[in-house]
């Protein structure tokens, strides 16, 4: 580094930028693994140690398996379990299908692009506020019973079924679906523009095949192959996820990482040992997941690859293309759907069943939240900011890198980039929590960017480099022809053109920054409040009302970043036809 | 740039507990002008469950008055459990942080007590004894000041707010006479109305509160649940209780196939028209509710004959507290007669006083007897006898018993 | 006295995983032209790519490169001033036509505004009066091939790099291009190598011709 610096001060002299890259960009992706995989080793090992009985301010100074025996015979754990693995895998294969039948059916229709256009607004609603929508939605007490009842229904109670929460996990794994749709369909619609699939599609086509088959047979795989780490981080988050769980999942028992959020906030502080085991416990479930998967995967190759054998043209496909577009349309209006009823219980004053809409509106609510919200509100905002940041310089300065030492070298390692995708984030948080306070590291704002830059910049760097590496390379070795320097050819020619897929990925991140529960609890120490773990905190008090506003203040701001990310190439661009999409 | 350490040093990280180091003495609180002098400028984190708009609003307005007054900021840590908080300091603890650390004052009771207490993780010795407001708490009348949950508080934790299991009904939709005047009438009427009756699931606070309730009534030797429990007959003693539930299971709402996730959800189903009958320890919460607009003006109170369980509920300073001066303070300010009053108004919180109103001067005695307390909140002389809490340990074990029967059976 | 103007070449081979795909030996005076000819996947393009200083690092290359006596062996691509010129003329799309051009001439020319006004007047000298404001997306093939190759030469290259420049261009706009190009070149005094497949462009050119993957 030493003499990167005396290299880059001598050339300055000279006033010439001498080659050999951007210094810079040769520290990132070391830099970036630091950041990402050390967090992610520490937590690991913070979680590993107690797991095995290791933890001596609780007095646990020898190894044992005791705890994982005791998580062994815990009533309904291989429930908890296999509901965690299954509802994970379901929801996956449900999203991606869905995706696929929807792109098969309708690539370069209108509908297209008016659910291209849909993405941003869906992507910008947490998870959390569209599991509350859907269990506003569809409970017996719901919106829609609701607007039934009692003219159709002739019910004036609401009655006794079990829908949300149901011990099936059907509920929780719609609310999965609805949320993994738009963030799947726009991974592929980021990879679609490198596979010329207008041409194969044609190709398709005119040997006589159906839409979906074309699709099926002839993009489908290099489109999958792109999207594949995406997918894998559905498996992973879906087999993990804590607050969907805890809104619209079983309850007796629980899923697995419900349960260790129980077990880690037990008063009975030895507690501790067993959630650490369990928290290893689903470390192995989503191995298990991502296992299964690949089975799935494997077989679905060879059904596909058995009706191309078969030359199956496949024509009348008019059934699966509808299902797709009635399934992606319908995800669209729960979320949706969900987010208007909440707006309309956040303006409720007593709003009873039967009633279709409250009897009375009040400001009350929205008031009494207002007062207190601009703490939490600026802190999202900065940590967001700062966060989405750090994380698109580092992207930027990774694949820099890899743009000047070719590709395909260096992958590898920055294939770790997707690591904290992967592994359940309750596995290593509650670990890395121990650490900032062991190396005395105070709920600063700097832990918490630090924390959140784990999981931005993965998410961050997911969403930029297939249009970074699918960028015409000879539009920088013409800026060099031109004799402009790495830095000057980066900030003139490459970014801007780019700028679009710089902001989207920037927005993806910030929302990612603002959705983080876990981490903000945790190694925000509390003090740091994000309106996030105020939504949350909120939300065990379970009031519609104080829900309905927090979830449109958890909305607002991501879609303020997408709505930025959306405009502002256009505003800056918009006598230039060749930067449209 | 650091580099990354190993496993190896990782591990050693966990040794730092066993470092000490000396720690600078305590605020004594016998010295008040002293605590005073050292609370100035210094920031209270009180980490207090924040699940609730109007206890958010009151904690805001109690840490506008110790900065107003003292000089003390208060920065309200909102919880959505509060074990989170007793975690944050055994994490501390486990790093050897024995100073300087995160959290200042609890709110907390019970279980998160005494688990507190028995791993000495409180300020010690006890404080709370020797506030100047001290002198208006009725301990003599209000035992659970004294034993929370049958422990001993010692002093190591200051009393804040009462609690009083209460039953709450619409009476638009069922009749006041019909409601249940004990346990067992409450299994009578739930075999009349099936699906119309729940409880949040243990270990939800209230939840295991009401297993407690029906422990209270139907067990043959009440007497030992003053102390731990007996493993060798702990089976025996339990036995009425988990028959009790098995013939109410069938009959609560989903068929016992889910629960509410916590008191709030029961409120938002009494809405709903999917409970009928609902409980909660504060006994202005119905009319509270009603004022918010969250519950109809029909809904009414009622308790048991022979009495329900009743707590309180206390802030308490973790051993390694940065602010311990800062938190003395806001903790007597919290059971000075205006705070207290302020927050037995059911228009801002309805939380039961833990003073003793004979204590009062004529004008603070006014504060609370000018205090409209609403048309559902039962007057003191209606809410019936107290029963005592258990010793924790009925509680843990009787939630680990609920989960081995219930948690996993469908 | 040894001439070293123009563009030396010395020993140049490249390869790819053990396999040779290209290797010459020789000069190319200014104003002249060396036209290196092999059907698509023979791996000529790389040779420019050396010369220009952007080889893949999958290749392995040897051999020197001279300019006017100067090795460009060791520099990096910005510093070779290499013009190079492919079959898409590549406008930057997110600047105007004279934006693109001002963007090419070096930064000693003065400020901002006197290089947009050397831009606009290399503009007119191209027979497109008052393109400067116009968005490259709007322009035709023709019109864009000669913005592309006016923001060459506005950055004084040292030789100019052909990649099959012609290849995308319609019949008659190709032979009026080959024109433009090559007598630029020669009045600019540029040592030029055009890679190409069409045996047109190398009689156009006129110079001498390596042929490669011939034998493979």
């Amino acid at each position: 580094m030493a003499q990167a610096l005396r290299r880059s001060k001598l050339s300055a002299h000279r006033g010439l930028v001498h080659g050999g890259g951007l210094s810079l960009a040769r520290l990132a992706p070391p830099l970036t693994l630091v950041v990402l995989v050390g967090p992610l080793l520490f937590g690991l090992a913070g979680t590993l140690l107690p797991a095995f009985g290791y933890l001596p301010a609780l007095g646990g100074t020898t190894f044992t398996t005791r705890h994982f025996e005791t998580l062994a015979s815990t009533p309904g754990i291989v429930r908890s379990v296999l509901t965690s693995i299954l509802a994970g895998v379901v929801a996956t294969f449900l999203s991606l299908a869905v995706i696929a039948g929807f792109i098969a059916g309708h690539l370069d229709s209108p509908i297209f692009a008016r659910m291209r256009q849909l993405i941003s607004p869906l992507l910008a609603v947490p998870h959390a506020a569209a599991a509350f929508g859907l269990a506003f939605l569809i409970a017996p007490s719901g919106f829609l019973m609701r607007l039934v009842s009692p003219w159709l229904t002739g019910l004036d109670r609401p009655p006794d079924l079990l829908i949300v929460n149901d011990p099936m996990a059907l509920t929780m794994v719609a609310g999965l679906v609805v949320k993994e749709i738009p963030f799947l369909f726009l991974v592929a619609l980021a990879a679609l523009p490198q596979l010329r699939h207008g041409d194969m599609m044609r190709l398709g086509r005119s040997l006589g095949y159906g839409r979906v088959a074309s699709f099926a047979y002839l993009v489908w795989q290099p489109l999958y192959r792109q999207i594949r780490l995406a997918v894998f981080a559905v498996v992973a988050y879906a087999t993990s996820v804590v607050d969907v769980a805890l809104i619209l999942g079983p309850h007796l028992p629980p899923t697995l990482p419900v349960r260790l959020i129980e077990w880690m906030n037990d008063p009975e502080i030895a507690m501790r040992y067993l959630a650490s085991a369990g928290a290893i416990l689903q470390l192995g479930a989503t191995l298990a997941a991502l296992l299964i998967w690949l089975l799935i995967e494997r077989v679905a190759s060879l059904v596909t690859g058995f009706l191309r054998g078969r030359g199956r043209r496949l024509r009348r496909d008019g059934a699966v293309r509808g299902f797709a577009l009635a399934f992606m349309a319908l995800s669209a209006l729960v979320v949706f759907g969900g987010i208007a009823v909440l707006a309309l219980w956040s303006f409720a004053g007593l709003w009873q069943f039967p009633d279709a809409l409250p009897r009375d509106f009040t400001a009350r609510t929205w008031t009494s939240v207002l007062q207190r919200i601009s703490g939490p509100l600026i802190t999202t905002f900065w940590v967001g900011l700062i966060s989405t940041a750090i994380a698109v310089v580092l992207t930027i300065l990774c694949l820099e890198r890899e743009y000047e030492t070719g590709r395909g070298r260096g992958q590898r390692s920055l294939a770790l980039i997707y690591l904290p995708l992967i592994v359940p984030q309750i596995s290593f948080i509650f670990g890395l929590q121990i650490l900032a306070i062991s190396f005395g590291i105070d709920a600063g704002g700097a832990s918490l960017v630090l924390a959140h830059l784990v999981f931005v910049l993965p998410y961050v760097f997911l969403s930029l480099s297939d249009p970074w590496r699918s960028h015409d390379p000879r539009y920088d070795q013409i800026a060099a022809g031109l004799g402009l320097s790495r830095w000057r050819a980066l900030l003139r020619v490459r970014l801007p053109i780019l700028l679009r897929a710089i902001l989207t990925a920037a927005a993806v991140g910030f929302a990612v920054s603002v959705g983080q529960y876990l981490p903000t609890v945790l190694i925000g120490a509390g003090r740091l409040e994000t309106v996030t773990t105020e939504a949350v905190a909120l939300a065990a008090g379970g009031n519609r009302r104080v829900i309905g506003v927090y979830a449109f203040l958890q909305t607002l701001l991501p879609f303020l970043a997408f709505a930025i990310a959306t405009g502002l190439p256009g505003l800056l661009f918009r006598n230039r036809r060749g930067l449209r999409v | 740039m650091r580099t990354l350490p190993s496993l190896a040093a990782a591990a050693s990280l966990f040794g730092l507990a066993f470092v000490s180091a000396a720690v600078a003495a305590d605020p004594d609180p016998e010295d008040w002008p002293k605590v005073l002098e050292a609370a100035r400028g210094q920031t209270v984190y009180f980490n207090a469950w924040g699940g609730a708009e109007n206890i958010n609003s009151y904690i805001d307005w109690a840490g506008e008055q110790v900065k107003e007054r003292f000089g003390v900021t208060v920065v309200h840590v909102k919880l959505d459990d509060t074990a989170n908080a007793v975690a944050k300091v055994v994490a501390e603890k486990a790093a050897g942080k024995i100073e300087g650390g995160s959290v200042d004052l609890i709110w907390i009771n019970g279980e998160n007590f005494a688990s507190m207490k028995r791993q000495e993780l409180l300020l010690s010795p006890g404080w709370a004894t020797a506030l100047p407001n001290w002198s208006y708490v009725d301990y003599e009348t209000k035992p659970t000041i004294l034993t929370d949950f049958t422990i001993p508080t010692e002093g190591l934790e200051s009393p804040w707010g009462g609690a009083k299991l209460v039953f709450f009904h619409d009476t638009a939709r069922t009749p006041a006479a019909s409601m249940p005047k004990s346990s067992a009438d409450l299994l009578a009427w739930a075999k009349d109305n099936p699906g119309r009756f729940s409880y949040p699931q243990p270990p939800d606070f209230i939840g295991s509160s009401f297993l407690k309730q029906v422990l209270s009534e139907v067990m043959i030797d009440k007497a030992k649940l003053s102390g731990p429990v007996n493993d060798a007959t702990f089976a025996e003693d339990v036995a009425p209780l988990f028959a009790h539930l098995d013939a109410l299971h069938p009959l609560l709402w989903r068929g016992g196939k889910a629960y509410p996730q916590n008191y709030p959800a029961m409120k938002q189903k009494l809405a709903d028209g999917e409970l009928d009958i609902i409980f909660a320890f504060n006994p202005s919460e119905a009319s509270a509710a009603i004022a918010a607009g969250e519950l109809p003006d029909t809904v009414r109170s009622f308790t048991y004959t022979a009495g329900t369980l009743g707590n309180t509920h206390f802030v308490a300073i973790p051993f390694n507290a940065k602010a311990k001066a800062g938190a003395l303070v806001l903790a007597d300010f919290l059971i000075s007669p205006e705070a207290q009053a302020r927050k037995q108004d059911p228009k801002v919180w309805g939380d039961p006083t833990v003073l003793s109103l004979g204590k009062l001067g004529e004008t603070d005695r006014a504060l609370f007897a000018g205090l409209e307390l609403g048309v559902a909140t039962l007057k003191p002389d209606e809410l019936g006898p107290a029963l005592d809490e258990p010793h924790p340990d009925w509680m843990e074990r009787i939630e680990g018993e609920w989960l081995k029967r219930y948690g996993a059976a469908n | 006295m040894t001439d070293t103007s123009g563009l030396k070449l010395t020993a140049v081979a490249i390869s790819l995983a053990g396999r040779e795909l290209i290797a010459l030996d020789t000069r190319v005076a200014c104003g002249e032209v060396l036209t290196v000819m092999g059907p698509s996947g023979s791996g000529k393009s790389t040779l420019l790519a050396y010369i220009g200083g952007f080889l893949d690092p999958v290749f392995s290359a040897r051999g020197s490169v001279q300019v006017d006596g100067q090795d460009m062996t060791t520099l990096a691509a910005e510093e070779r001033h290499a013009g190079i010129l492919f079959q898409d003329p590549l406008l930057f799309p997110h600047l105007d036509v004279a934006d693109n051009i001002a963007l090419a001439i070096p930064e000693t020319n003065g400020s901002r505004r006197d290089r947009r006004r050397m831009a606009l007047l290399a503009l007119s000298a191209a027979g497109l009066d008052g393109y400067g404001d116009r968005d490259p997306h709007t322009l035709s093939g023709g019109e864009k091939a000669r913005v592309a190759l006016q923001r060459v030469l506005m950055s004084k290259p040292r030789l100019l790099l052909l990649d099959e420049p012609f290849s995308k261009l319609d019949a008659g706009l190709r032979a009026q291009m080959r024109t433009l190009v090559f007598s630029t070149a020669r009045a600019a005094g540029l040592p030029v190598v055009l890679v190409t497949h069409d045996e047109a462009d190398a009689v156009a050119a006129g110079g001498a011709i390596h042929r490669v993957g011939d034998d493979l």
